[in-house]
């Protein structure tokens, strides 16, 4: 049988990942309890999987490794290994070469540099080699010429208890004999019927046949039974060459087959969808179709009631319709879980290379995001945790002094607040230095120093591409990518960040993202004969301005006072061109939208309503265009462009620079009439 | 008549691998993650053919299911083989003496299955 291991090679990857995260999460735990049994054991059961699976599936280079991490961990389970500094040192080290290791594996690249190094190293620690590696054994060349045998076979009465039928062996036996095999039945032992339990076996038989298999071979066959039947092999006829111990687990150690890649399987991302939420599924599908036939039943069929009962049947499928996509939508939903393990270990990571005794709470981790998301969350949030064990917190004695605990603490928060899912990374440090931001801006020139800002804006500051306020760059952060990576990624993802600060009691970095990028909670506007929506959880408000609301500050753009905050105004008739619209902003709607902490007042038509919307892409579709986000179609057929708030946002505000410095007239004329 | 089998693993990869050998070689497989889930699948069933399972599980491990199944009024004959690795060899008398048929030494080759299935099933 030609068997293709590799079409399972997807889900062993997936399944090793999930291995490597207990097994890290292990490895943390065991930080703070280094005596904790159930840690050990599910540290140990998780190395223990991946090599089991491993080897079966010819990954031999991962299955070699696991096997000496295995082992070690098996002295730790067993008190024959301390678990102290060192060794948690190689463990992680060992983590991290296996997370390559597999990845190589997978994309089909050469084995991580430092696996053999590690390999030794855990093999000398191990000192002296438990039961062996996988290795090929070759059979003994027994005799190939067919002799007489005749094998005694004597079970006990209780084989069948252990789920072996005797007529299983025999049949082996038959198969082996050239021309088959004779078989005597010896049923002295049979006692009469009424005294017969029929769950006990009686018989026991001979079997007599010309085969070219060594006795080793035929006593392969009993392997199962060892203990349970008596066998003896007798043979006549030509000599044989002694055989080898007949070692009953020889014929086990197959060669695992050859070492294979993987890079095929790299790209098909996979979702794990619990058997629950596919029954659902399954079931608004079976109900969709029922209102199907219910409207086309009432259709074929007018009577009095028709256009009660097809109105029936419309609500009920509309029902379904929108049970059926929140239903889709929970399938692409995975907990923040696989984000937020990673985490302890960059903190302890950082923490140890800076010289700081850090403590990570984590709330919320099984709030769920979109699988898309998580992915695209991985980096901003580690380059978060990061920068709060380096820059946010304070070395050990400089927290004594200022009258706090010497551990510092870093807090990551996850949590559903309308629609949206919020992280928040914060650290209870010095907090953010407003004057050091300022003046280093200043120095930078990314504001001019006639500039007046809030404390809030300079904080802001910290997400201006370059802007570093790190004293010295550190092997840790300040090495160029810094917080306004952070937030681009965050934009990529729709989401928005803010950050909030107290003088000696702690920053903290608040994300808000949408739970997907796929369907979006729309705010429907009309502009002359045109929709468009912009993004619910981006509108704050809308109104009609009064008149002494609304100043046009000359050389710039009108502005809307709102509750005293001045806010610019984007004519989105004049950025968008769309002709024939209402111009006077008390004439018209403003809608007040905030994005990254900067609100907007987009002057619109009309306000339609709120609605979802399938987000198309522009790129995919027709080509990206600024301001536009995408594109969705209308219940009417019509295609309605949505907004990019964030654009919108830029446009109205321009970017720090332009802002702080009043000089540069970058994307003004968008305004200007 | 078909042939019926229970594949018990909380690794997906080698159930699904085992449960395709399985299939090629014209069982009908069951499915479980763990030896609660697997005697559910068993319950109020006919014996089935076989019964592979591993031994490592959450929840309900291979021990207690050979056990329980050697137990069950309508399974107690039904050969189980369980998937081991050489290392584990006290996990595998304490299964023999649970009552397994067999069993397969991981990692193995999937014609390995069909040997030890030959080897067990009537």
């Amino acid at each position: 049988m030609d068997f293709d291991v590799a079409a399972f090679l997807d889900a062993f990857f997936e399944e090793a990942e999930e291995h490597v995260q207990a097994f890290e999460h292990g490895l943390l735990e065991l930080e703070r309890n280094p005596s904790d049994r159930e840690v050990i054991g599910s540290v140990f059961r998780a190395a223990h999987s991946i090599k089991g699976a491993s080897g079966t599936f010819g990954l031999t280079g991962v299955m070699q490794f696991t096997h000496e991490l295995e082992g070690v961990l098996d002295l730790l389970r067993k008190d024959s290994l301390a678990y102290d500094a060192e060794l948690a040192a190689l463990l992680l080290a060992a983590l991290d070469v296996l997370k390559e290791l597999l990845a190589s594996s997978r994309a089909g690249t050469p084995p991580p540099a430092r696996e053999a190094e590690l390999r030794a190293r855990l093999e000398a620690l191990r000192a002296g080699p438990i039961a062996g590696v996988v290795a090929p054994i070759d059979a003994a060349p027994g005799p190939k010429r067919a002799r007489s045998v005749v094998v005694r076979v004597e079970p006990l009465p209780e084989l069948f208890a252990r789920g072996m039928d005797p007529i299983v062996l025999l049949r082996e036996l038959y198969e082996m004999g050239v021309g088959g095999a004779q078989v005597e039945i010896d049923d002295s032992d049979l006692p009469p019927l009424e005294e017969l339990d029929p769950e006990l076996c009686y018989l026991r038989f001979r079997v007599s046949m010309e085969t070219a298999a060594s006795e080793a071979d035929i006593r392969e066959v009993f392997t199962f039974v060892e203990g349970l039947c008596d066998v003896k092999v007798e043979s006549e006829g030509p000599a044989q060459t002694p055989e080898r111990a007949p070692g009953a687990e020889t014929a086990e150690k197959a060669a695992a087959p050859g070492e294979r890649t993987a890079a095929a399987g790299a790209a098909n991302a996979t979702v794990r969808v619990s058997a629950d939420k596919l029954d659902k599924l399954l079931d608004l599908v079976g109900e969709l179709v029922i209102a199907q036939a219910m409207i086309v039943e009432s259709l074929r069929s007018p009577g009095a009631d028709h256009a009660l009962r097809l109105q029936d049947a419309l609500s009920a499928m509309e029902r379904n319709t929108r049970d059926l996509q929140e239903s889709v939508m929970s399938i692409r939903m995975v907990p923040l879980a696989s984000v937020f393990g990673r985490l302890p270990r960059i903190v302890r990571d950082v923490s140890a290379k800076c010289g700081k005794q850090v403590r990570v709470e984590i709330e919320g981790e099984e709030t769920e995001i979109d699988k898309a998301m998580v992915e695209l969350l991985v980096d901003p949030l580690t380059h978060l945790v990061r920068n709060a064990v380096d820059h946010g917190l304070e070395a050990p004695d400089e927290r004594q002094l200022a009258g706090k605990s010497q551990e510092g603490l870093v807090t990551v928060r996850a949590f559903h607040q309308g629609g949206a899912v919020v992280v928040e990374v914060g650290d209870d440090g010095r907090g953010l230095a407003t004057e050091l931001i300022r003046d280093k801006a200043l120095r930078q020139g990314l504001i001019g120093d006639d500039a007046t800002l809030s404390d809030e804006q300079i904080h802001e500051l910290i997400f201006h591409p370059g802007f570093s306020t790190a004293a010295s760059v550190s092997d840790v952060s300040g090495r160029g990518v810094g917080m306004d990576v952070v937030k681009r990624n965050i934009e990529t993802i729709k989401g928005s960040l803010a950050v909030s600060t107290e003088r000696g009691a702690g920053t903290r970095v608040r994300l808000r993202l949408p739970l997907t990028l796929a369907i979006l909670d729309g705010f429907a506007v009309r502009i002359a004969d045109q929709t468009f929506i912009l993004p619910l959880l981006s509108v704050v408000e809308s109104f009609r301005p009064t008149r002494a609301q609304v100043r046009s500050i000359v050389g710039r753009h009108d502005v809307i006072d709102v509750r005293g905050v001045s806010t610019p105004i984007v004519h989105l008739y004049r950025v968008l061109g769309v002709p024939s619209a209402i111009t006077d902003p008390c004439e018209a709607l403003v809608c007040i939208v905030e994005s990254g902490g900067a609100r907007v007042a987009v002057l619109v038509d009309e306000v339609l309503g709120q609605m979802q919307v399938v987000v198309k892409s522009l790129e995919t579709n027709y080509q990206r265009l600024d301001l536009l986000m995408g594109a969705t179609i209308l219940g009417n057929g019509r295609v309605a462009m949505i907004l990019d708030v964030q654009a919108l946002s830029k446009v109205a505000h321009g970017t720090a620079q332009s802002l702080m410095t009043r000089g540069s007239a970058r994307q003004e004329d968008l305004w200007l009439s | 008549m078909s042939k019926v089998a229970l594949v018990v693993d909380d690794s997906k990869s080698i159930r699904m691998l085992v449960s395709k050998v399985l299939r090629e070689a014209g069982f009908d497989v069951l499915e479980a993650e763990n030896g609660r889930q697997a005697m559910e699948r068993l319950a109020g069933r006919e014996a089935v053919q076989l019964v592979i399972t591993d031994l490592n599980m959450p929840i309900m491990d291979g021990l207690e299911l050979i056990r329980a199944i050697r137990a069950d009024a309508a399974q107690r004959f039904t050969p189980v083989v369980f998937l081991t690795t050489e290392s584990d060899d006290s996990l595998k008398d304490a299964a023999k003496s649970a009552g397994a048929t067999g069993w397969i030494v991981k990692p193995f080759h999937p014609e390995k299955v069909l040997t030890v299935v030959k080897r067990v099933v009537a």
